[in-house]
């Protein structure tokens, strides 16, 4: 009888948590809007600002990937009103209906951003998003042993600095390299063209120390790793502890990050979150987050006098040039294939 | 009210965290990302046929490491004064106050190739040694990290050993090895399985020390999952795939564990 109760308890328990995972959560004030954004891009006191000036309450949430953003968005019970991933994960959004059109008379503070970053390949139209922050995939050295100037990607495959070189520990950033390396299109859907990166990243596995992501601020800034590519600003941080770290754009070009905030489907206060994407399109609001985090703002006005506070290496850093700019490439969306067939070649090679 | 009934929260507990999370992963591994059975996911086992067999050897050599180590600690410590094992279990215990995550990365700081232990090394005028990055360094951190849970119930049930057995054979003419073999050995053997099962499951899907020691050259079937849960590689079903083909596995190896492992009950924690 007993166990026939606990029995009872246990699966009533089972299936309410099932439910609870269909279930929508609401009972919030109306006056509230839920943001989720990348950890650390952002100065925590413009939400206060926010709040004061708007009267609207922020729920502010972070993510650690696109694809946890992305899976928790598709699993449902989650809040959302204004999420901010990266360029390849809005066009996957939008591919895949996962979002409302803006109304950009609601968001005036468009003009600001930078026309360079309007209409990307990601949102070509530009309906969907606005762009928050931009940056570049550059390689970082260390001068102290590698006594001459590296320019290119051949260089995180040069057997001179066997042991010494770490890559990208995700597949879309180390592919990239290969292929540009070899001159192809970062977003190339030719197989030939990806499993000649394959072999490539294969013959560098040989010589390679570690796949690493923040592991590398730590093995760069001591010298136990020479070389290694990375995020540009983040740079920055690493020059700081140690001087003899040089930072290069490589000829060949490299991936140029776009940020940009959207609404998903299923936000319960569209106009509020729209409100909240035009304060942070204000100039002042933009230069807060940029001497923050020293990732790129896409508001020129925001960019122009961050950039005159900056030393010309920094300068170099943060921003990128129109010449090197022409060479950079976003990413993609890829098809189904395609992404299984990365997932399935970096299996192989790292298993 | 009925004692039993004080089970209830803890039924409540287990159904939404233990329960439903399986039966989640079940549903996950048997269908298409559209939410239509299939087997698919179980077709495209074959390519993790090395990282399945690299995470149960690595699980097997830290298991068996943990055992060599912690059984004779767990011995001694159960053979000493009362203020000395208190003081020594304290010992054991007080690194796991510390976060995991960070107690891993000081070890990624002593075992680089310019860390602690190298750099000591040298100055002794020894030569180097290269155990970042390689399977080494990956075991090491799970025999640092795990070893606390093989000792302790070792210890807990030969603590418990009467002390008149022990007088008993000796009564009876058995010298100390002849006392360890046939007395104490047998009847630790179900701590010593309770210390497997703790530390072989969570070696066998370790993977944070496998980013930062094996600097990701050492892919175990904990950083498979991941990958397929928060990865790039956005792909939960075949993750769940990949979990239940696992927990299968670790269930059978359990099983002929505790088969061979005598006629005592396991004592699970």
């Amino acid at each position: 009888m007993k166990k026939k109760i606990l029995s009872a308890v246990l699966l009533c328990t089972i299936l309410l948590a099932l439910l609870a995972g269909c279930a929508d959560s609401s009972g919030e004030p109306e006056d509230t809007i839920f943001v989720h954004n990348w950890g650390y891009f952002i100065d925590r006191d413009v939400l206060r600002i926010f709040e004061e000036e708007y009267g609207i309450r922020v729920n502010y949430q972070e993510f650690v990937n696109n694809e946890t953003l992305y899976s928790a968005l598709n699993l449902g019970g989650m809040r959302a009103d204004v999420i901010i991933p990266s360029d390849y994960m809005i066009a996957r959004m939008i591919d895949e209906d996962m979002l409302y059109e803006l109304n950009f008379d609601n968001i005036p503070n468009y003009a600001l951003i930078d026309p360079r970053f309007r209409g990307l390949d990601f949102d070509p139209d530009n309906r969907f998003s606005v762009a928050y922050k931009v940056g570049t995939v550059g390689l970082i050295y260390n001068s102290a042993m590698i006594p001459y100037e590296i320019t290119s990607w051949s260089a995180l495959f040069d057997e001179r600095f066997a042991g010494q070189i770490l890559m990208f520990d995700n597949p879309r950033d180390a592919f990239a390299i290969a292929l540009k390396y070899l001159g192809y299109d970062i977003n190339t859907t030719n197989e030939d063209e990806i499993y000649r990166a394959f072999e490539l990243l294969v013959e560098q596995r040989g010589i390679l120390q570690a796949y690493v992501m923040d592991q590398i601020f730590d093995k760069l800034e001591s010298g136990e790793a020479w070389i290694g590519p990375y995020y540009a600003p983040d740079f920055l941080t690493m020059h700081g502890n140690n001087p003899d770290l040089r930072f290069v754009r490589p000829v060949e070009g490299t991936n140029f990050f776009v940020d940009a905030m959207v609404i998903p489907r299923g936000a319960e206060n569209r106009t509020a979150a729209e409100k909240f994407i035009n304060f942070m399109s204000r100039t002042d609001i933009a230069l807060m987050n940029m001497s923050w985090s020293y990732y790129a703002s896409a508001n020129y006005e925001a960019a122009a006098i961050f950039a005159a506070e900056l030393s010309p290496m920094e300068r170099e850093v943060v921003f990128v040039g129109d010449e090197d700019y022409a060479k950079t490439e976003v990413f993609l969306h890829l098809p189904p294939h395609i992404l299984e067939l990365y997932d399935r070649l970096w299996v192989q090679l790292r298993g | 009210m009925k004692p039993k009934y004080f089970a209830i929260p803890y039924v409540v507990w287990m159904a939404i965290f233990v329960v439903a999370p399986i039966i989640f992963v079940i549903v996950f591994a048997f269908t298409t990302p559209d939410g239509y059975p299939t087997l698919q996911n179980f077709a495209a086992m074959g390519r993790f046929t090395n990282i399945f067999i690299r995470s149960f050897w690595l699980a097997f050599v830290a298991t068996a490491i943990c055992i060599l180590i912690g059984y004779p600690i767990a011995y001694i410590l159960s053979r000493e004064g009362p203020r000395l094992q208190k003081l020594m279990l304290m010992l054991i215990i007080l690194p796991m106050w510390m976060n995991f995550l960070l107690r891993t990365y000081a070890w990624m700081s002593i075992l680089e190739n310019t860390g602690l232990l190298n750099r000591f090394l040298s100055f002794v005028g020894l030569p180097t040694l290269n155990i970042i990055n390689t399977p080494t360094a990956v075991v090491i951190g799970m025999v640092y990290n795990f070893l606390p849970f093989m000792i302790l119930p070792i210890y807990s049930v030969i603590v418990k050993i009467d002390q008149s057995l022990y007088e008993a054979a000796q009564d009876l003419g058995a010298n100390n090895v002849t006392v360890f073999r046939k007395v104490v050995f047998p009847v630790s053997l179900p701590g010593v399985l309770s210390g497997v099962m703790m530390v072989f499951v969570p070696a066998v899907s370790t993977f944070v020390i496998t980013q930062l020691l094996g600097g990701g050259m050492v892919m175990m079937l904990g950083d498979l999952i991941e990958m397929h849960f928060l990865g790039t590689a956005y792909n939960p079903q075949l993750g769940s795939a990949i979990a239940l083909v696992m927990m299968f596995v670790v269930i059978i190896f359990m099983y002929l564990v505790n088969r061979f492992g005598g006629e005592e009950k396991v004592v699970t924690a």
